[in-house]
């Protein structure tokens, strides 16, 4: 009798085992089943196979720079500028990841808060380095108030976050669209001349926080040399945005730091498994919800150090633009629907920012053909399906 | 029976809640219409060509809600299928209606061939269908574009130089069908005061409509309805719940690539990166502005949607310069309601989900409670 009647205490051994169960398997092998593969399969098993084929593209990319006369250093500048542009808003995807909810696809809601940051920041009069500082002041309690709405919302939908993320993400886009005509902004710089008012689609950010942190402690090598009165060759064209590699080094030690506190070991748990989170005593909403806030708040964060290094603000509907790159990213990185860490990221811009930088000079070098846009396309939204159709319990 | 205790207020909320959508956008037209200062003989003539052009695309996305997988994102699959089919009938310089026939044969196989590879995917991808299908949307975007970019022209021939880029291979940007333009909709046209009835397009959505009616009594439609309600029950069932989910998505996608081949045949031209970029989108907006759901949607809600969906569209710029002095706001707000109409959609859909699961465990838990008190 006692065997057949089904268990509903979640505290009881069995039902402890059950949801143990349901925990998706580490993605790292057992030391057994390593030795049973042979060493380049156990590479590619724990490399993933996608993750593989990007580098070795990559890495024939490099190879192939000295044969179609395109200069490597200027090439790694590049990336390197790249990387402190945009690791910031991959970083984001980090929290929402841990709490299962799933990749952020709704990253325009975040970029939005940093937007109203950046846009009331220069028209409450903010000049230089203290405009930037405004920005991240005003983007805050944006962050914190639509990332809480938005929190709110994924809590009663939990299982279709993705999805109605995505959606929540353009209506938000969109009705942000007809704020930037409507609102009253008056700052010159930023409104169309003829009637003004309506905000411009690209404010230039010459004069407020234009390079501001890529500025902070640069390394220039072409002056060092010309300083120092001697000739460092092809290296006298890199330059290293410290300033900026900085802040994300800052933000990611951070992350990494709160992932291993006590709130953090929770949202992991969360992220794993709800029920047995629950069980535990975890408040699964609360920290969905926080999870929430911080993602976006670091998106917000995030898209003004884009500017800042980019030298302009793009409103209206380019907020879009960077939701795919960045999901892309993190999945290139190593990541997956609910798990993900820092060297996810930090790989992952890499090796995306890497293939974006590469390709359109690789290519039309070699080919005559740009072919960029095409692969860019395929490699990230191939990554993204990849991931999906993965069998992980994902985030259900 | 229980339906007649309820007095007639209580039943007038029930239909205002059942079918807020569709009433939100009534009012909103209503509003809307007067502002924008169109004449009635031109709106009525905007929204007959308009039902001509997307009512086929809208009823094809009706097969995989049948089927429980949702909301067919990547119908544009179809759509791509039938541009790759009317790029290679434009350039064999087949024209008419002959040539609108060979474009809807011709589209076939490749539809088949996206929506099968879709279906595998989302098969792949259980309980999170509707983002997959999203990103193999981009994803085939991107191999289309490869295609109709690089291919065609150097590998693919092309013998006309009008449709290529002046590089010597790829598409241009443009393709013109002036041959083709509006050849089925002229075909038994009716014209009533001025307004065109485009009578054998319409003739094609009935029979569509037909087909749907037709196929839900049939043992496959059965198959899939039952899928749609409980994919584990249909298994034990004994029907092959797989097979019976990559047929209902092959099913959308071919229809979607004829469905294609009508609208872009009433354009007239195709624009050919940018020709499905949005229309996935937009039918599905459509659709559930007419009152659809995730989970449920009838040919009635596809015929409301396409007339209150587009007749807000034809009316929002006016009505958005007449508020604010520019056309702009009304063209960012047609598109916010349709963003919004869809993200309203899911979550009402996701929500109401969650409900019955949190409603059936605890039933469970009182059975259980119930049991343990008994013994």
């Amino acid at each position: 009798m006692s065997n057949k009647k089904k268990d509903y205490n979640l505290n009881s051994p069995s039902k402890f085992t059950d949801e143990m169960k349901t925990i998706p398997p580490a993605r790292r092998l057992t030391a057994q089943e390593k030795t049973q593969m042979s060493p380049l399969q156990a590479m590619v098993a724990s490399y993933g196979l996608p993750r593989l084929l990007i580098t070795g593209f990559l890495l024939v990319l490099f190879i192939l720079t000295p044969f179609v006369d395109v200069d490597l250093v200027t090439q790694i500048t590049n990336i390197i500028n790249r990387f402190s542009w945009n690791a910031v808003l991959v970083l984001a995807m980090v929290p929402m990841i841990h709490s299962g909810c799933g990749l952020n696809f709704g990253l325009p809601l975040a970029i939005i808060c940093g937007l109203l940051g950046s846009t009331l920041s220069i028209q409450f009069g903010f000049t230089g380095p203290l405009s930037f500082v405004a920005a991240v002041v005003i983007a805050t309690p944006f962050a914190i108030l639509l990332g809480g709405g938005y929190g709110l919302l994924l809590n009663r939908i939990k299982g279709g976050e993705m999805m109605i993320a995505t959606y929540v993400g353009f209506s938000v886009m969109s009705f942000f669209c007809m704020m930037w005509l409507l609102l009253p902004y008056s700052a010159p710089t930023m409104v169309y001349g003829l009637s003004a008012s309506g905000l411009r689609p690209t404010i230039s950010l010459d004069g407020f926080y234009n390079q501001v942190l890529a500025g902070f402690l640069e390394i220039d090598f072409g002056e060092i040399a010309g300083k120092l009165g001697i000739s460092l060759g092809a290296l006298e064209k890199l330059v290293i945005p410290t300033g900026s590699l900085l802040v994300f080094v800052l933000l990611a030690f951070l992350m990494w730091a709160f992932l291993h506190t006590k709130t953090g070991t929770a949202m992991t748990a969360v992220g794993s498994n709800p029920t047995f989170a629950r069980a535990a005593g975890i408040n699964v909403d609360r920290t969905r919800m926080l999870s929430v806030i911080m993602s976006t708040w670091l998106g917000a964060i995030g898209i003004l150090i884009y500017q800042q290094g980019f030298g302009f603000i793009q409103l209206y509907n380019a907020p879009n633009n960077l939701t795919m790159p960045t999901v892309a990213a993190i999945l290139i990185g190593g990541a997956s629907v609910n798990k993900a860490s820092i060297s996810n990221v930090i790989i992952g811009t890499i090796l995306f920012q890497g293939i974006v930088t590469m390709t359109p000079t690789v290519m039309n070098s070699a080919i005559h053909m740009d072919m960029s846009e095409v692969i860019r396309i395929i490699v990230s939204q191939g990554m993204i399906l990849y991931a999906l159709t993965r069998k992980v319990k994902g985030s259900k | 029976m229980k339906k007649k205790n309820i007095p007639a207020g209580k039943k007038a909320l029930e239909l205002v809640r059942g079918n807020a959508v569709p009433i939100m956008f009534v009012i909103i037209c209503a509003i809307f219409i007067p502002m924008a200062g169109f004449s009635p003989s031109y709106l009525l003539n905007e929204i007959i060509t308009r039902m001509g052009r997307n009512l086929f695309l809208v009823l094809c996305l009706l097969f995989p809600i049948m089927a429980g997988m949702g909301l067919n994102f990547a119908m544009t699959l179809g759509a791509m299928g039938a541009e790759i089919a009317v790029i290679l009938v434009a350039d064999w310089q087949i024209w008419g209606i002959p040539g609108v026939v060979l474009s809807m044969i011709l589209s076939i196989p490749f539809s088949a061939l996206l929506g099968f590879i879709c279906g595998t995917l989302q098969n792949m991808a259980k309980g999170r269908e509707m983002i997959t299908s999203y990103i193999i949307n981009f994803f085939i975007n991107g191999w289309y574009q490869l295609i109709v970019l690089y291919i065609m022209g150097s590998i693919i021939p092309i013998i006309h130089a009008s449709i290529m880029l002046p590089r010597g291979y790829g598409i241009r940007n443009t393709v013109s069908l002036l041959n083709m333009r509006q050849c089925l909709d002229d075909l038994l046209a009716v014209r009533i005061g001025g307004v065109k009835i485009p009578v054998f397009t319409f003739i094609l959505v009935g029979l569509m409509c037909l087909f749907i009616i037709w196929f839900r009594r049939t043992k496959l439609g059965q198959d899939m309805r039952a899928v749609g309600q409980d994919m584990d029950v249909a298994r034990d069932a004994g029907i092959n719940v797989d097979r019976t989910r990559i047929i209902s998505v092959v099913m959308s996608t071919v229809c979607a690539g004829f469905g294609m081949v009508i609208y872009l045949q009433n354009i007239g031209n195709l624009p050919t990166y940018t020709g499905h970029s949005q229309i996935g989108m937009f039918c599905i907006a459509a659709l559930l502005v007419g009152g659809a759901s995730v989970e449920k949607a009838s040919i009635g809600n596809a015929f409301l949607g396409v007339i209150l969906f587009h007749l807000m569209f034809i009316v929002a710029p006016g009505a958005g310069a007449f508020i604010t002095g520019d056309s702009m706001v009304g063209e960012y707000f047609r598109v916010f309601l349709s963003y919004g109409v869809i993200a309203l959609a899911l979550i009402m859909y996701e929500a109401k989900k969650r409900m019955a699961k949190s409603k059936a465990g605890r039933e469970l838990a009182e059975a259980q409670k119930e049991k343990e008190a008994a013994e």
